[in-house]
């Protein structure tokens, strides 16, 4: 298993999670387009339980737009989601909020609650979704901040901490309800390599100690080779390759190799070329 | 037909179907919002209107009540001199409260809130959707209209009309000090012909217009927010057309509020002459 040229299937040398082998999430010809832009081209894809996926490719190459198809926030022109084997893709918003309660999403920039501290923006998916008591809240908002490094923190606001701080706190807002599948768009981007890999520490420690499925969008090689114990790169709305670190290194398609070497394409270059 | 004119035919015919599409997309939302009204009255659901009533409505009295207090003094200084030159300027009180309460008074105060609160509402929500805010809700499993619309809307349609009163008290003082105490007219005149002309009917005029204002200023800025266009740009473009938007919503409201309720008045009591 490795590379592929179009219509990759589902990886099945992916060895499955603990005590579970049927996919947690799946893509069926997944297509999705923006006005004339196609940006997903049929894309399928079976994601086990408890592993850690990495979803790379070029900027504007469909990653993050696939990450929020798998969570309901796109939909799909054509194609089909399914989470622990239910189609969720046709579902209306309302339906959807039982999925999410099992899901967690890392954003970006952390789209942490300006208005909100950043205990109640932490508290915030335990008060929509729960009904426990204020001290029961607090205490499961503390143990988070503790496990992603941050027990100092709580009254002050997002616009108060640094950039690293904000993603750590949007891993323990994703965090706080117990979900099984965490969803992060580029979690290490704007960050200095020693935070980045703090952020990667986490990642990997929530699949070792919690058994949670990761599905990280990076185009940051260091992090996925890192974290990921299986990786997929997209490449103008197909994927390209479905595989190991090990694998991806020693891929013989230009178009793999020039990314993970952060190699510009003869193409680019000529385009520099002529407009200089 | 010329080939030059058919690009901008089709020009005309998206741009024409864009502008359906927006206000069918516009109706759902709203709709979609008067949906969602009960989740207010949950505990939650206090939580997040309480922060609103103090943002839209506490922290807007007193810009609503500079407004009324310059339009009636302004209007008293425009009608005093022509009501001497015909002898009825015992009338003031008459014209200055029935003119404040039944039409300045209303629209003034809305338009001054579309761009005071329709304005920070539209940048306020444009901002959380630019910064995936918005996206995060959903993410989290919340209904971004109930937890950002609904208290929002609920603010504004419901303290319009009560920051409108404070804006009518205010213009009739207004308009009391400049007749009264710059053209020294009688003050029991002032307030005698006001209290004989106004009537409960009026009144109704003016809080359902407010109401009505409040409600359409409301629901315009948070739909202008949720569909802002990405970067600074988008976001300045949010509020400015959700100040353009409430402010022709309330000029066209306030006509076909005041047609309908003139032939409604006239249908059950007839007639009625102010002096």
């Amino acid at each position: 298993m490795g590379e592929h040229n179009s219509d990759i299937t589902p990886n099945e040398s992916t060895p499955p999670g603990p005590g579970a082998s049927e996919p947690i999430l799946e893509l069926h010809g997944v297509y999705k387009r923006f006005g004339p832009l196609e940006v997903l081209k049929g894309i399928d894809l079976a994601i086990a339980p408890g592993k850690t996926l990495v979803i790379l490719g070029a900027s504007g190459s469909g990653k993050s737009v696939m990450l929020k198809i798998l969570i309901g926030l796109l939909k799909p022109d054509r194609g089909e989601v399914c989470f622990h084997g239910r189609r969720i893709d046709d579902l209306r918003e309302h339906d959807l909020v039982d999925a999410r309660g099992r899901m967690g999403f890392v954003f970006q920039m952390g789209a942490l609650f300006d208005s909100l501290s950043v205990t109640e923006n932490i508290a915030f998916p335990l008060r929509e979704q729960r009904n426990l008591s204020d001290a029961e809240i607090e205490r499961i908002v503390r143990d988070k901040l503790r496990s992603v490094g941050l027990d100092r923190l709580g009254p002050e606001f997002p616009t108060q901490i640094s950039g690293g701080q904000r993603k750590r706190v949007a891993i323990a807002r994703a965090l706080v309800t117990d979900p099984e599948v965490v969803f992060f768009d580029e979690p290490t981007t704007g960050l200095d390599p020693i935070r980045a890999d703090v952020m990667n520490e986490l990642v990997i420690k929530l699949r070792n100690e919690l058994h949670v499925t990761a599905v990280v969008v990076t185009h940051d090689m260091a992090s996925a080779y890192k974290i990921a114990d299986r990786i997929v790169m997209l490449h103008e709305g197909r994927l390209i390759f479905d595989g190991t670190a090990e694998q991806i290194r020693s891929s013989a398609d230009q178009r793999v190799r020039d990314f993970v070497e952060g190699r510009a394409s003869a193409s680019d270059l000529e385009t520099i070329k002529t407009r200089r | 037909m010329p080939m030059t004119v058919t690009p901008y035919l089709a020009r005309l015919g998206v741009k024409t179907l864009d502008q359906v599409e927006g206000f069918g997309q516009f109706n759902v939302f709203f709709a979609h919002a008067l949906r969602t009204i009960p989740s207010v009255f949950t505990r939650r659901g206090w939580q997040t209107l309480l922060p609103q009533v103090y943002a839209i409505g506490v922290a807007s009295v007193p810009v609503l009540l500079v407004t009324g207090l310059f339009v009636g003094m302004v209007l008293a200084v425009q009608t005093v001199e022509q009501f001497q030159a015909v002898g009825l300027e015992d009338r003031m009180g008459t014209i200055i409260n029935l003119t404040v309460l039944r039409e300045l008074g209303p629209v003034l105060s809305a338009v001054m809130l579309a761009g005071r609160v329709g304005g920070a509402l539209a940048a306020e929500l444009g901002t959380m959707r630019v910064t995936e805010q918005i996206d995060a809700l959903r993410a989290m499993g919340t209904d971004p209209v109930r937890y950002l619309v609904v208290p929002r809307f609920l603010s504004t349609l419901l303290l319009t009309p009560v920051l409108t009163l404070y804006s009518i008290l205010l213009a009739s003082l207004g308009g009391w000090y400049i007749t009264v105490q710059i053209y020294g007219i009688r003050s029991y005149a002032y307030w005698k012909h006001a209290a004989e002309a106004i009537e409960w009917w009026d009144f109704m005029t003016g809080i359902l217009k407010s109401l009505l204002f409040g409600g359409a200023l409301g629901i315009i800025a948070c739909y202008k927010g949720f569909t802002c266009e990405p970067g600074a740009k988008g976001v300045g473009r949010a509020a400015t057309e959700s100040f353009v938007a409430s402010f022709v919503a309330i000029l066209v409201l306030d006509f076909l509020i005041s047609v309908f309720l003139q032939a409604l008045y006239r249908g059950i009591f007839g007639f009625k002459s102010v002096f």
